[in-house]
């Protein structure tokens, strides 16, 4: 049985065309599941509706959102922050923004671990681990820091530590590395993949970088338009897309064309 | 002699935190010449914080160089007074990132693209007017949104409304800075058709800055890879990317996610002891130089 099992979800914003239409998907136990599509496709709206996160005027309009044997969808507000950093948690792609700009980075840690029950001394000591795993030099030092004395690689790999203090099955990872330079990218890539191993995580990674997901993703979802056009293995959708849709988004991807399809040389 | 010739391009920023503070000077570009010919589509390529973009708009003196020379036909740009600096600016224009702030949201799109000819005083109202009609075609959006507003607009159509603007004053260079980067990849990828048609129609000469290895592999002629202020490695695209010699440019195209998910991947971490980073370019291949 899936760890994640989102069925028929739809999602509005009032008038006009539904932001999410009858999307349904899934992610096995320490699976990665990548969701691909361009600005306005919906996909971040359906990762923000699994962990009940949108902002009115959105707001489910119908399907399950079926995690660890329960309906997301039907919890109280209470249940749901048990959910929520515990058992579900988040990735956003600005580090700067998701990070308290005047709270120590090793204090964002401890906190996500004593919102959920941990002693204060625990959760401090935890954070540093954390931090450790994460792979920043010197993490007992950089605890004590605030986000902006931080570059960007490191801040993003603190918001990873914290998406990771409750060892929770799995992570929603909202275009993790969209806003970061390319070598800063697959030092972040390589460390998701490690972690991935290591805590047996599930993923959904949420991008519009096909290279992204030819790195990460074991199954991909497309979506187009609030739809999801297209789903199947990794190697299948990058190899061989049948809908005209995944076909275009490949096509636009510089690199993907045959050497001698390129122009200006 | 190229179109653009940039000599020994050099921009300190000179940092005084506080009162007491020591003052701290910041190379954000160091020594960088390169020559770009008439028609070509040059790259410039780094991270963030590598100067490129500094390079740019000190070519275009929208920041005064600390030193260098930068050449347009062969004539000294930084040696311009005031009014030959506005004229010269004709010749060259920028395209930004951004095409949400870059336009002014109170002006309608008409205006926004016939405010270069107004403030350059060129032709009366009619042909002004006429002028921005055949632009609005020339970039593929329709003529008869031109009494619209930018938030009318998608991003992609945003940056077709800032190139004809860039494109308003018949220009010899065009510097697209990271002017395709914030687009949807398939935008992205009529934008950049539309540069390149551009390009073939009226013989635009590019300095095509961009972060996005795969995209200028894809479309350039000729690249530089600028690292902390320094061009480390420039040379014909294909031989850059087929045989890159300079340590950073390993690194930065073993960085490149690969679309492939069976290719091996084989990161290389960059040492930066590994290389003097003060070693000059020097000729390794034909047209091929790096900092080795």
């Amino acid at each position: 049985m899936a760890l994640l099992d989102v069925q028929h979800l739809s999602v509005s914003f009032g008038r006009g065309a539904p932001a999410v239409d009858d999307v349904s998907l899934q992610v096995a136990a320490g699976e990665t599941l990548g969701v691909v599509g361009e600005s306005g496709s919906g996909k971040s709206v359906t990762a923000f509706s699994i962990l009940r996160l949108l902002q009115p005027p959105g707001r489910v309009t119908g399907g399950a959102v079926r995690f660890e044997g329960r309906d997301l969808l039907t919890l109280s507000e209470a249940e749901m922050r048990e959910v929520r950093g515990a058992r579900i948690s988040l990735i956003f792609q600005e580090p700067m923004t998701a990070l308290n700009p005047v709270m120590r980075v090793g204090d964002q840690i401890a906190e996500a671990l004593t919102v959920h029950g941990r002693s204060k001394a625990e959760a401090n000591a935890r954070a540093v681990e954390l931090l450790d795993a994460v792979k920043i030099p010197d993490a007992a030092r950089r605890a004590r820091d605030y986000p902006h004395q931080l570059s960007g690689g490191m801040r993003q790999r603190a918001m990873i530590a914290i998406a990771l203090a409750c060892h929770p099955p799995l992570v929603i990872a909202d275009e993790p590395t969209t806003a970061l330079d390319v070598t800063i990218q697959a030092q972040v890539l390589d460390l998701l993949r490690e972690l991935r191993a290591r805590f047996n995580l599930a993923l959904l990674l949420i991008t519009h970088d096909f290279g992204v997901i030819a790195e990460m993703a074991d199954r991909v979802v497309v979506m187009h338009r609030g739809r999801l056009v297209e789903e199947g293995p990794v190697r299948q959708i990058l190899r061989a897309p049948a809908h005209p849709y995944t076909q275009s988004l490949l096509a636009a991807v510089p690199g993907m064309r045959p050497a001698s399809d390129r122009t200006g040389r | 002699m190229g179109l653009l010739d940039v000599t020994g391009l050099t921009k300190q920023f000179v940092r005084k935190p506080g009162l007491f503070g020591r003052t701290s000077v910041v190379h954000a570009v160091q020594d960088v010449t390169f020559s770009i010919d008439e028609g070509e589509m040059f790259g410039l390529v780094g991270e963030s914080g590598s100067g490129k973009s500094t390079t740019g708009r000190c070519i275009l003196r929208l920041i005064e160089p600390t030193s260098g020379e930068v050449r347009f036909r062969g004539e000294n740009v930084l040696a311009f007074s005031r009014e030959r600096m506005r004229r010269a600016r004709r010749d060259m224009q920028i395209v930004f990132q951004d095409p949400y702030s870059s336009l002014n949201p109170r002006m309608r799109v008409r205006d926004i693209v016939e405010e270069p000819l107004v403030i350059h005083r060129l032709g009366g109202r009619d042909e002004r007017r006429a002028r921005v009609a055949e632009l609005f075609e020339l970039v593929g959006l329709e003529p008869a949104h031109l009494e619209r507003y930018p938030h009318e607009f998608s991003g992609g159509q945003r940056q077709r409304i800032g190139i004809a603007r860039a494109l308003a004053l018949n220009p010899a260079l065009v510097i697209a800075d990271e002017a395709v980067s914030a687009l949807d990849v398939s935008i992205q990828a009529q934008v950049v058709a539309l540069l390149l048609d551009l390009q073939a129609r009226l013989k635009l000469t590019y300095l095509f800055i961009a972060h996005d290895l795969r995209l200028v592999e894809h479309i350039c002629s000729r690249v530089a890879v600028m690292y902390r202020g320094r061009i480390v490695e420039m040379g014909d695209t294909s031989a850059i990317f087929a045989s890159p010699t300079h340590p950073y440019t390993r690194a930065l195209l073993s960085a490149i996610p690969v679309l492939d998910p069976d290719a091996p991947r084989t990161r290389i971490e960059l040492d930066p002891s590994s290389f003097d980073a003060a070693a000059p370019l020097r000729e390794i291949g034909t047209g091929h130089l790096a900092a080795v």
